[in-house]
């Protein structure tokens, strides 16, 4: 195996990296993938409540670069969907835990071992998030609909250039249809049109986003889940899938599930 | 908001002045060039080219425009028309 490492980033705090991550890692291993993601907030961990393995925690990535366990162990099993891992964060350190080559040393060695590596990178754009994309072969930037998210974006892909990783994909997250169409929300297209890089995914602001995190269950586990279908799509683009992007007009009733079953989106 | 705004439509959205606000602050962000900046800038240029050609000062237009993500300076600078020598 060769596994591509993939790491969601986005300046701005609590625009849903961990939502992202936890989705796609869930959607890309029920595509038979096998999948670690890596939380990479270190002093501030998350992903392992979103996905709801905070209970099965005994070694962190700090402890494998350390060398006080062996890789496999710091990854914990997630068992709703076979070959999926989390790495969860270290609680009780700092960013300063951890160098970028301490990252790329550890993305050389999972990725003799699985598909997929997701890095959940940390707001900001300092030593957290620049360990976060030191191994990374792609990168995907998250915004919202949001001046000053749009703005953060816009100054992480600058930095992206900067650093000759290569141009970033794009993911917008909570579109509320109704208001872009009120004119009182920046749409895909403001936003493409402003930050001048490759859309990836579109995804509809979702209330099944917070019960999903209320209960640890990914969203796109969730078949019923608008934003969690987006998150699907994504996992199947990211696998070089070619699927149209969402409706986001469409409702959840009856004839849109009709039309989901003669095959739409 | 006054009602004949609102029924009429008159109202700038709020995407759009969105949208506005920030084409001109990542024009900034990107590239550290503040307004003041490019005042002093068009006086300077304003004051070299008048030593070789004949410009209307208050015609030049000094601006970043945005391509993508690349950020150009153009400079528009209106040439006075010469008068014609006689042979």
């Amino acid at each position: 195996m060769s596994a591509k490492i993939v790491t969601i980033t986005s300046g701005k705090g609590g625009v849903g990296k961990t939502t992202a991550i936890a989705s796609l890692g869930i959607a890309l291993a029920s595509l038979g993938q096998k999948v670690v993601c890596i939380d990479g907030d270190i002093g501030l961990r998350n992903l392992d409540v979103i996905m709801g393995l905070e209970n099965r925690i005994v070694y962190d990535i700090v402890d494998v670069v350390e060398g006080r366990c062996r890789l496999r162990q710091a990854m914990i099993r997630d068992k709703r969907v076979p070959g999926l891992f989390l790495i969860p964060a270290a609680q009780t350190r700092d960013k300063n835990a951890l160098s970028p080559s301490d990252m790329m040393r550890l993305g050389d060695e999972l990725r003799a071992e699985v598909d997929w590596v997701l890095i959940d990178s940390p707001a900001g754009i300092e030593r957290g998030f620049k360990n976060s994309i030191a191994a990374a072969d792609r990168i995907l930037v998250l915004t919202n609909p949001e001046i000053s998210a749009v703005r953060d974006a816009d100054r992480v892909i600058g930095i992206l250039e900067a650093e000759e990783k290569g141009s970033p994909d794009l993911i917008v997250n909570r579109v509320n249809y109704e208001m872009v169409q009120k004119g009182e929300m920046l749409s895909t297209e403001d936003i493409l049109d402003l930050l001048a890089i490759d859309l990836i995914g579109v995804v509809p602001e979702d209330k099944s986003v917070l019960v999903a995190a209320n209960q640890g269950t990914p969203v796109s586990l969730n078949k019923d889940s608008r934003a969690g279908q987006a998150f699907r799509n994504i996992a199947m683009r990211l696998t070089g899938e070619n699927v149209p992007f969402m409706d986001l007009e469409e409702k959840g009733g009856f004839w849109n599930k009709l039309s989901k079953l003669a095959g739409g989106n | 908001m006054s009602f004949f705004k609102k029924v009429f439509g008159n109202e700038k959205k709020s995407a759009q002045s969105a949208k506005e606000r920030l084409q001109l602050v990542l024009t900034h962000d990107r590239t550290d060039i503040t307004p003041a900046q490019l005042e002093a800038l068009k006086d300077e240029l304003i004051e070299v080219i008048s030593r070789h050609i004949s410009i209307n000062p208050e015609a030049v237009n000094i601006d970043i425009a945005r391509e993508g993500r690349e950020q150009r300076l153009v400079a528009d600078i209106p040439i006075k028309v010469a008068p014609r020598r006689g042979r």
